[in-house]
Parts: structure tokens; C-alpha cells; sequence
């Protein structure tokens, strides 16, 4: 059991690898933006290290560059963040019932986009040490890139941090692409999801609709008008 | 008024730690209501597919670098790439584009 743990905490590390890369180039420029409102390497590095979310700091930033009220700040997290709470609903039918609550505690903390992206792709029940070894290696990256962002600027070309950045968006490729192939279901969502994705960002009266925002409403949308339509039978849930 | 950036930082962090683990914590047990469990199991290919497309294309300086990356990400994606090898291959294509583009 120990040893299956320690491998899962391996492959966690293996495939947060260019979660961390990612995160370190993006971070660089969310250093800036720190820099900006006015904090120094280690508030920006702290802030980085708890809050671990991309868009949320930025607007967190920007909230403390006007001065806002803390309220405003807890209602800014709360409107740009919401999404990890779809996540976390999510992520709880893939923990096993009887894990020990304190792993619950410390997922929590590591709930981003492309972590729960990946843990997603994880067959059947999710071995809490996969998530850790993820998280190992992504927070650090966010952490550091923070710092650095802040002490000195973006250290990187701009179109290695583009590459960078994309990079990210390989690996949500990689996650949803493949189930796709082998269900139609899946291929027919994902193929509507970027569909009125696009349409939401581009058209007139939607598209002043933060981008946190419309990955809600659509995932709301989409997946529950999926979920009737195509309700998943038992044996699909283990595939 | 003059605020705490440390009072800011709580803040922010501790709201955002709230919304990630009430549902966790909170839902502890297998829901059994079929509409709910298959909506959860398509909520990860709705949110990622949302969160790719547009995005990847002004992820890049020009759209071109972005579209590439996202149709080779599919094709290698497609064919049986690994997480890294489609995660890579997105890397060097905006990398060698942007640098003629």
C-alpha cells in the first residue's frame, strides 16, 4: 500500500511537470501585476503560495491596487472562483467515502483548473498521493514564478512564455481528447462546450461576461441538459 | 482608509480555500442520483473544453500560433500522445511559429 502510494506521488510529479513549467512562466507576469498593486516578493510570494488561482490573484491584485473594501475582495474571489466549487463537487465522487478526512482538507488547497484537469483523467478512484505529487511540484512553480515575477520581471522571451502558457491548453487536449475518441457522448460535448464557448466570447450582448464566469454557466448548461439526455450507466462511470 | 495588504491576502486566500473544500468536505458519500452523478461525470469535459477554446487563441501574440497548437493537440491527442508529448509538442509549435510569425 506504501509503495502504491509512493508511485502515485511519482507520476503525480511526472505529470505536474509541465503543470509547473506553466505555471512558472504565467507566474512571471502575474508577479508584474503584483509588483503593480503594490506588493513586495514575499506578500506576493505568500499570497501565491494560499491562493493558487490564475485569474483570481489577477483580479485580486487589481483590488488591492484601488484600495477596494475586503468585502469586495471576498465577493471578487467568490464571483472569479466559483468554478472551483463545480470542480470540487466533482472531485469528490472520484475520493473514496471512507479516505481519512484531513485528505480532503489538503486537495482542497491544490484545486485548480489543470490539477483537477488531470486528476479527471484518472480511471476509477483517485489515490490522494497522485494529487499531492502534483501539487508538489505545481505550487512551488506558481510560488517561485510569483517571486521572481515581482524581484526582477519576466525573465523569459515573451513568445517562450506564450509557448509556455499553450502548454497548459496541450494538456487539457490531452485530458479530454482521448474519451472523446472512444465515446460519442463526450466527442459530441466537447465539440458543442468550444462551440459556445466561442460564441459566448465573441458575441455582442454575452461576450462582457468574464471568462469565469462562462465556464461556469456553460459547464451548468451543457453538461446538465448531458446529463439528462444521456444519463451515464454505472459500468461507464469506471471507464 | 489605508488597507493591509496582509488583511488583502487572507482574504483572498481564504475565500478561495473555502470554495475549493466545502464541496469535498461536505459530499463525502457516493451520490446516487443518476442525473447528478452523470452531470458530474461530464462537468471536466464541459470546463476544460470551455476553458481551451477560445482561450488558446489569444494565449498566443498571433491567433495563427494558437490555432496550430490546438489542431496538432487534437491530432497527437487524438492518435495516443501522452499528457507530456501533446503538452511539449503545444510548446514547440507557439515557440518555432511565433518566431516567423
Amino acid at each position: 500500500m506504501k509503495q502504491e502510494n509512493a508511485a502515485w506521488f511519482r507520476k503525480g510529479i511526472t505529470n505536474g511537470t509541465p503543470i509547473a513549467l506553466g505555471y512558472l512562466a504565467v507566474a512571471f507576469t502575474l508577479g508584474i501585476a503584483a509588483r503593480d498593486a503594490g506588493l513586495d516578493e514575499w506578500q506576493g510570494a505568500v499570497a501565491s503560495v494560499t491562493t493558487v488561482a490564475s485569474a483570481g490573484e489577477f483580479a485580486g491584485f487589481q483590488v488591492i491596487a484601488a484600495g477596494a473594501s475586503y468585502v469586495e475582495m471576498a465577493v471578487m474571489m467568490l464571483v472569479i472562483n466559483a468554478r472551483y466549487m463545480l470542480m470540487s463537487c466533482s472531485l469528490s465522487q472520484k475520493l473514496d467515502p471512507d479516505l481519512p478526512f484531513f485528505h480532503r482538507l489538503l486537495i482542497g488547497w491544490g484545486i485548480t483548473d489543470e490539477m483537477f484537469g488531470v486528476a479527471s483523467s484518472v480511471p476509477d478512484s483517485l489515490n490522494p498521493w497522485y494529487y499531492y505529487g502534483m501539487m508538489a511540484i505545481s505550487i512551488p512553480g506558481w510560488t517561485i514564478g510569483t517571486f521572481v515575477g515581482i524581484a526582477v520581471g519576466n525573465i523569459l522571451p515573451v513568445h517562450v512564455t506564450n509557448a509556455l502558457g499553450v502548454g497548459l491548453y496541450g494538456m487539457f487536449l490531452a485530458i479530454i481528447i482521448p474519451p472523446a475518441r472512444k465515446n460519442r457522448v463526450i466527442a459530441g460535448l466537447v465539440a458543442v462546450s468550444m462551440l459556445a464557448s466561442f460564441a459566448m466570447a465573441k458575441l455582442p450582448l454575452v461576450s462582457g461576461i468574464s471568462s469565469g464566469m462562462r465556464t461556469i454557466i456553460l459547464t451548468v448548461v451543457i453538461a446538465g441538459i448531458a446529463a439528462v439526455l444521456f444519463p451515464v450507466k454505472e459500468e461507464q462511470h469506471a471507464a | 482608509m489605508q488597507h493591509n495588504i496582509w488583511l488583502y491576502i487572507l482574504v483572498m486566500a481564504g475565500v478561495t480555500y473555502l470554495i475549493r473544500v466545502l464541496p469535498l468536505t461536505l459530499i463525502r458519500k457516493e451520490i446516487k442520483n443518476q442525473t447528478i452523478r452523470s452531470f458530474l461525470y461530464y462537468v471536466p469535459y464541459v470546463t476544460l473544453a470551455v476553458m481551451t477554446f477560445p482561450a488558446i487563441l489569444d494565449a498566443t501574440n498571433s491567433m495563427w500560433a494558437g490555432l496550430a497548437a490546438l489542431i496538432a493537440g487534437i491530432a497527437l491527442a487524438w492518435f495516443g500522445g501522452s499528457l507530456l508529448q501533446v503538452a511539449v509538442v503545444a510548446c514547440v509549435i507557439v515557440f518555432v511559429l511565433e518566431l516567423f510569425l
